[in-house]
């Protein structure tokens, strides 16, 4: 492993109004690699990455890209850092249509996907391409929630629970795509409560808890953490 | 046939409806003026132009403005005194106009965007207000009098405007132009970043792209393209007056819009249509136009929310639906 990472987060604290949600998070992630957070409800992980992106504005500590620090960046400018976020409620727009929703976000470099590549990946999509965004299934809406920050050309992905809701094809489906990514060099920080999809992709695993990080170990000791795993996650 | 299919075939379908539908519109417009009074239908086309600018803000970016007499007005101050005391020709006058608006979009935007909902309504209220102020003082508008006796002149130097039938079409001419402006905004890219906008701020924000700016682009055109429409019922009417830049016409800007159909392309000037009608034959009647309004407003909005287009659309949007 290299000794920069390419995300940086150190001492991350933040505040949802008057009440502290996040207490010192620490994470790192190295290009290229997958780290899975895990935890249970209200841990605190779609929190970390709010805060990450600055959607969360009420924060402090260090959090870098690349070296360059995000904490002062404007919440437009984040995006074009090269952070990619695919939200829990997946924001598609109602509005716009299939082909619309995934030409919608800026490109922030030349190097993302092109429209042809994605549609290769999801297939359905294509098929879907004319229609409205609110037509889509769960697991459509949230393959095209991926694949229009793909087509921006992002370097980190961060995924709130993709596979939250879906049927367990769907989420095969996207645990395939999730490994072709990865193939093709992304670095993806992904929220997940179900590990067992999760082991499949994730290099690292982040352990969360009252928002506070308890613990983080390599994919292929997740079988020796299992019983802390059962403690924290309840399951 | 799966559902993807009959989507698909649907599509060109709706497509050709579309343009039947337009074409017979414009074939109406086109020998409108020798069934019915030409000035009317003028009025209708300034006034439909100026809601249809209007909802390119309500209805695609989710704005709410309550000042947008202002461009409406001031456009028509700006072309009437351009052409009547600079001698201006009448075409380069009416772009004068919207240019004027477009800069006093850009003043009332740019203080304006800042604020959601009901805020930005009350700021552009207040903006408007003052303008209103501003005309009724400055002596180039002439106070209570207003701008008169504005020259048609010739368009271009060689169409005289006084020919009723030149005018029309002139008029016609400069609403599909505005009308296509619009349609062509709205169904660019820059369009869907509006429609992305309307439905989540900072989802757009979030995937990086500053609103403000696009806020306030729309917020130029729409004022740009309602200066186009003030600037030409300069010259139809020949006159520019304070009842142009008061809030009334701003309310009546809005009621047009609601009632044809916000976020709908033609719903604006169906609703613009609707209401200059009624004003225009019962103005003779003793019944009360404004109660009349308001009765069909209320109507309106306890039963056909979107509006006559909006309602209208909807239909054929299920019909298609289920006979495919």
């Amino acid at each position: 492993m290299s000794n920069t990472p390419l995300l940086e987060v150190r001492g991350l604290n933040a505040w949802y109004g008057e009440s502290h949600v996040l207490h010192g998070v620490d994470l790192d992630i190295q290009e290229g690699e997958t780290v899975t957070l895990l935890g249970r409800n209200g841990a605190g992980k779609t929190t970390t990455l709010r805060a990450i992106m600055g959607i969360l504005r009420r924060r402090e500590g260090v959090l870098r890209l690349r070296g360059q620090d995000l904490l002062g960046l404007p919440l437009h400018r984040v995006a074009q850092t090269g952070l990619g976020y695919v939200p829990e409620e997946r924001g598609i727009f109602a509005s716009l249509s299939v082909a619309e929703n995934l030409m919608l976000p800026p490109k922030v470099a030349e190097n993302g996907m092109s429209v042809e590549e994605i549609y290769q990946l999801f297939p359905n999509l294509h098929e879907r391409r004319t229609s409205q965004g609110t037509k889509l299934s769960g697991g459509e809406q949230q393959m095209l929630a991926i694949a229009r920050i793909l087509r921006t050309g992002a370097t980190v992905l961060l995924l709130d629970e993709p596979t939250e809701g879906l049927a367990p094809v769907i989420v095969q489906r996207i645990g395939d795509v999730l490994v072709a990514l990865k193939k093709r060099g992304m670095t993806i920080l992904l929220v997940e409560q179900n590990f067992r999809f999760a082991r499949k992709v994730a290099d690292r695993f982040y352990l969360m808890e009252d928002g506070r990080m308890v613990n983080s170990f390599p994919g292929h000791q997740l079988d020796a953490n299992m019983d802390q795993l059962h403690e924290v996650l309840g399951v | 046939m799966t559902v993807e299919t009959q989507y698909l075939s649907a599509q060109p379908k709706l497509r050709a409806t579309t343009t039947v539908l337009g074409a017979i519109a414009i074939a109406a417009l086109l020998v409108a003026p020798f069934v019915v009074y030409p000035i009317f239908l003028m009025s209708v086309l300034c006034f439909a132009l100026f809601a249809c600018a209007f909802n390119l803000l309500i209805g695609y970016v989710g704005l709410l403005s309550f000042g947008h007499a202002t461009f409406f007005g001031g456009a028509a101050y700006f072309t009437a005194h351009a052409v009547k005391v600079w001698g201006w020709e009448p075409l380069s006058g009416i772009l004068l106009g919207a240019a004027g608006a477009a800069a006093l979009g850009f003043v009332v935007g740019f203080l304006a965007i800042r604020r959601q909902g009901i805020y930005f309504a009350m700021i552009t209220l207040a903006l408007g207000q003052m303008f209103a102020f501003i005309c009724l003082q400055v002596p180039f508008t002439h106070g209570e009098d207003g701008i008169q006796g504005v020259p048609r002149g010739h368009l271009l130097g060689f169409i005289d405007l006084n020919e009723p039938l030149a005018m029309y079409y002139v008029t016609l001419a400069i609403f599909l132009f505005g009308f296509f402006a619009i349609w062509r905004i709205v169904n660019s890219p820059f369009g869907n970043i509006l429609k992305a906008i309307r439905e989540n701020e900072r989802r757009a924000v979030s995937l990086g792209y500053r609103v403000d700016r696009y806020k306030l682009g729309a917020f130029v055109m729409s004022a740009a393209l309602a200066g186009l429409a003030g600037g030409t019922k300069a010259i139809v009417f020949q006159f520019a007056t304070l009842t142009d830049v008061q809030w009334q016409m701003s309310g009546e800007v809005i009621l047009m819009t609601l009632l044809g159909g916000i976020g709908t392309l033609v719903g604006p000037a169906i609703g613009a249509g609707l209401v200059l009608a009624l004003q225009n034959y019962l103005a003779a009647s003793d019944f009360p136009v404004t109660v009349l309004i308001g009765i069909i407003f209320v109507v309106c909005v306890l039963l056909f929310r979107r509006g006559i287009a909006g309602e209208v659309m909807e239909f054929f949007k299920t019909r298609f639906n289920r006979s495919t």
